[in-house]
């Protein structure tokens, strides 16, 4: 089961390693990880998507992360409304004859030519990872030559401020 | 900086001297009340050595850097203290990772000074560089590189509060050459500020009201106890704990000796060379309330089959290890010893447990630990009643890993705490004697026996310079099966009896190696030869080395054997 988590982080060097570290160690695969900085000085946001067996992994992770000394909390976004994004782009074969058509093709996805060749254009789009996707599945008859993504950033939607995983449940996690 | 400004930065900070960073590391050991360094010098540390050289801190060289290290596990297991080590850059640190996986394993309180490279030829596959933070960065509670002089002590400060609160554990700071040359001001932080790291010592009182109420309703209660009841030093509080509700106690192998070995209430070790008592004790249970044990796959066996019927209590100041391998259904973070206070608070009714009470007492007396008696050789269980009948029980012992190990836990039963050293989690071959070392120079008024593998011995035996140097009455007596012990024995058992490699029949004269050390060597064949050796040896007021050629084929009984439930022991009968 895919989840994702927001992971607030105190912004030394080492960090990211220290947390990748952890899940080679724990034998926790991580599908995708995203790092910045956040409106606080000294802190990072890491969006961390993993793909768990079972909710009693999930929360060897959340505690795992919780012990790290830089983790200053972790929050589980999988079940929340959140604003899920995801940049890519892709430089696809784009013959003249065939622009109009590639740019009639991608203007659904709102996204956008970024840089123009003659041969092929590369293209920039943001969005949740399936939309991503289905952009990427458009383009691959044309032929793509490159494509990066940068994996998943995410928060809560909404005003109020996010819910962390507690360091300690007393019910609930533990009975799994 | 120039002196006038040197002058004016001195004033501003209320006449905080200007040091090195060596000079700063050493202000601020003796401010951690450290009394002890064990450590071995090298190019990267050079300058931390020049400061230490009138510190007036007592530094112990070992002779190599993996002694220091389980040294300092030593010491920190019999007092409770924060152990600290010295270990210079690239080979000085990569030969104490054993022992800092070690002490991660155990949850031992270790602060490691690392030396490292300059910055300025750092990352340039320098001299004598490793990546220390990359390679510790698993194996520490946390880690740190010291980028800035003025970093250094509010860095040493952290350094300590992590290793020696909530779950200890080692931590290891990395200090470029530079750093320690460089000149800052000293400014020891008083406190430790942690946004991160704010452990749970306090439990949840409705929790701790959850145990009570489990308590009154179970017929088939046990108690577990781990080594988190002697890191909370709440020996006492257990005690008075299961007296009052009148539950079995079980212990880990790392936690024996926070309940009396002795004690009527006590059932033994558990796990895969336990008891058979506390085995089926744990599998047949409909309460087992854990106090600082983390449910090692040595103690469960397989896990499919461990506390089947139970409702699990697990008192733990780590969460993580709660619900980690067993399914818990009353989860309690917090100090072993605040539970157990709490707990002693409330008003404690036990359940109806005299028949299970019967069942267990007709298991301990019908299913003893035993081994076949033989006045010919020396039975390697024997050696180990012997040693417990002529030391009073009164000895530090210490062990490496393997058929000694098991069999001193299980034959040598300890009353009291913090008289057990041995290398639970990681299972290291070498640790037992230099962490006798560690024991002996932090009590010398006591009794220490380093009792090992004659294998395991032969990894670290270079250490017993160090009882020479520093003059430690260390008692070594050799467990000598001329073999890989448990090696042996797991080849016999369940690879049909090819001993690939685990035979070691020619040894060195272990007399004559005492002897070169200026030790006394003494050998025992049987267990005559063995009673008056030993006994020889504590008359000794200095340090003995005793070989103790035992039964070679002689093996571990009971076993659970592997992939198998802890309720299906084998040889637990003659």
């Amino acid at each position: 089961m895919r989840r994702i988590l927001s992971v607030i982080v105190n912004d030394h060097l080492g960090v990211l390693n220290r947390i990748t570290g952890l899940f080679l160690r724990r034998g926790f695969n991580i599908e995708s990880i995203t790092v910045g900085k956040t409106e606080t000085e000294g802190l990072s946001r890491m969006t961390i998507v993993v793909n768990v067996e079972d909710e009693r992994t999930n929360e060897q992770i959340i505690k795992q992360l919780h012990k790290q000394i830089d983790v200053i909390k972790v929050i589980d976004i999988t079940n929340e409304p959140a604003v899920e994004r995801e940049l890519v782009m892709i430089k696809v074969l784009s013959p003249l004859q065939k622009r109009a058509e590639l740019t009639n093709l991608i203007e659904p996805f709102r996204a956008s030519i970024i840089d123009v060749t003659l041969e092929s254009v590369t293209i920039q789009a943001t969005g949740n990872p399936e939309k991503i996707e289905a952009l990427i599945e458009l383009l691959r008859p044309y032929g793509i030559k490159e494509l990066a993504r940068t994996g998943v950033t995410a928060f809560k939607r909404g005003g109020e401020r996010e819910r962390e995983v507690p360091r300690i449940k007393h019910d609930s996690l533990s009975l799994i | 900086m120039s002196v006038k400004l040197q002058a004016e930065e001195t004033a501003a900070h209320g006449g905080q001297k200007m040091m090195s960073g060596a000079q700063m590391l050493v202000e601020a050991l003796k401010k951690e009340g450290v009394e002890v360094i064990f450590g071995y010098p090298g190019g990267a540390v050079l300058t931390i050595y020049d400061a230490l050289y009138d510190a007036g801190i007592r530094h112990i060289l070992t002779r190599h850097e993996q002694g220091a290290i389980h040294a300092a596990e030593g010491y920190a297991r019999v007092t409770g203290k924060t152990g600290v080590v010295i270990a210079t850059s690239g080979p000085g640190v990569t030969n104490i990772v054993t022992g800092l996986t070690d002490a991660m394993m155990d949850s031992l309180p270790i602060v490691v000074i690392a030396g490292q490279v300059n910055t300025s030829v750092m990352g340039t596959d320098a001299f004598q560089e490793a990546p220390t933070v990359g390679i510790t960065m698993p194996i520490t509670k946390h880690n740190y590189q010291v980028k800035s002089v003025t970093d250094l002590p509010r860095i040493i400060k952290e350094a300590f509060h992590i290793a020696s609160t909530g779950r200890p554990g080692p931590v290891l700071i990395d200090i470029p050459k530079d750093i320690s040359n460089q000149e800052g001001l000293f400014d020891y932080p008083e406190q430790v500020s942690l946004r991160g790291y704010q452990p749970t010592i306090i439990p949840n009182r409705l929790q701790i009201q959850k145990i009570v109420a489990a308590v009154k309703q179970a017929k088939k209660p046990v108690i577990l106890a781990g080594a988190g009841v002697l890191h909370a030093k709440a020996h006492r509080e257990l005690r008075a704990f299961a007296e009052r509700v009148h539950i079995p106690v079980v212990n880990t192998l790392l936690g024996l000796g926070s309940f009396p070995g002795d004690h009527p209430l006590f059932l033994g070790m558990g796990g895969m060379h336990g008891t058979y008592v506390a085995n089926m004790a744990l599998y047949e249970a409909d309460l087992i309330i854990n106090f600082g044990a983390r449910f090692d796959d040595r103690l469960t066996g397989n896990p499919k089959h461990f506390a089947k019927y139970a409702k699990v209590a697990h008192v733990d100041i780590d969460p993580a290890e709660i619900g980690k391998v067993v399914k818990t259904d009353i989860p309690v973070v917090g100090d072993a010893k605040e539970a157990l206070k709490m707990l002693l608070e409330e008003d404690l009714v036990p359940g109806e447990t005299a028949e299970w009470w019967r069942h267990l007492e007709r298991l301990k007396k019908e299913y003893p630990l035993w081994y076949n008696e033989d006045n010919q050789t020396l039975k390697p269980q024997r050696l180990i009643e012997m040693i417990h009948e002529l030391t009073g029980g009164n000895a530090i012992v210490t062990t490496d890993v393997g058929q000694h190990q098991m069999w001193a836990a299980q034959y040598y039963p300890f009353k009291e705490p913090h008289r057990w050293v041995t290398s639970g989690g990681l299972g290291t071959m070498g640790f037992g004697f230099p962490a006798a070392i560690g024991a002996q120079i932090a009590r010398r008024d006591q009794t220490v026996l380093a009792v090992v593998g004659d294998a395991g011995f032969q990894m670290t035996l270079q250490e017993l310079s160090v009882l020479t140097d520093y003059d430690l009455p260390v008692k070594v007596i050799i467990v000598n099966n001329y073999a890989l012990g448990m090696v042996r024995q797991w080849q016999q058992l369940f690879y049909r009896e090819r001993y690939s490699e685990s035979l070691l029949p020619n040894q060195p004269d272990y007399v004559k190696l005492a002897e070169s050390y200026q030790i006394k060597g003494l050998k025992a064949d049987t267990e005559q030869e063995a009673r008056a050796a030993i006994k020889e040896a504590l008359n000794t007021p200095g340090p003995v080395l005793v070989d103790c050629r035992v039964t070679p084929d002689e093996n571990v009984y009971p076993m659970i054997p592997p992939g198998k439930g802890i309720h299906e022991m084998e040889g637990v009968k003659p």
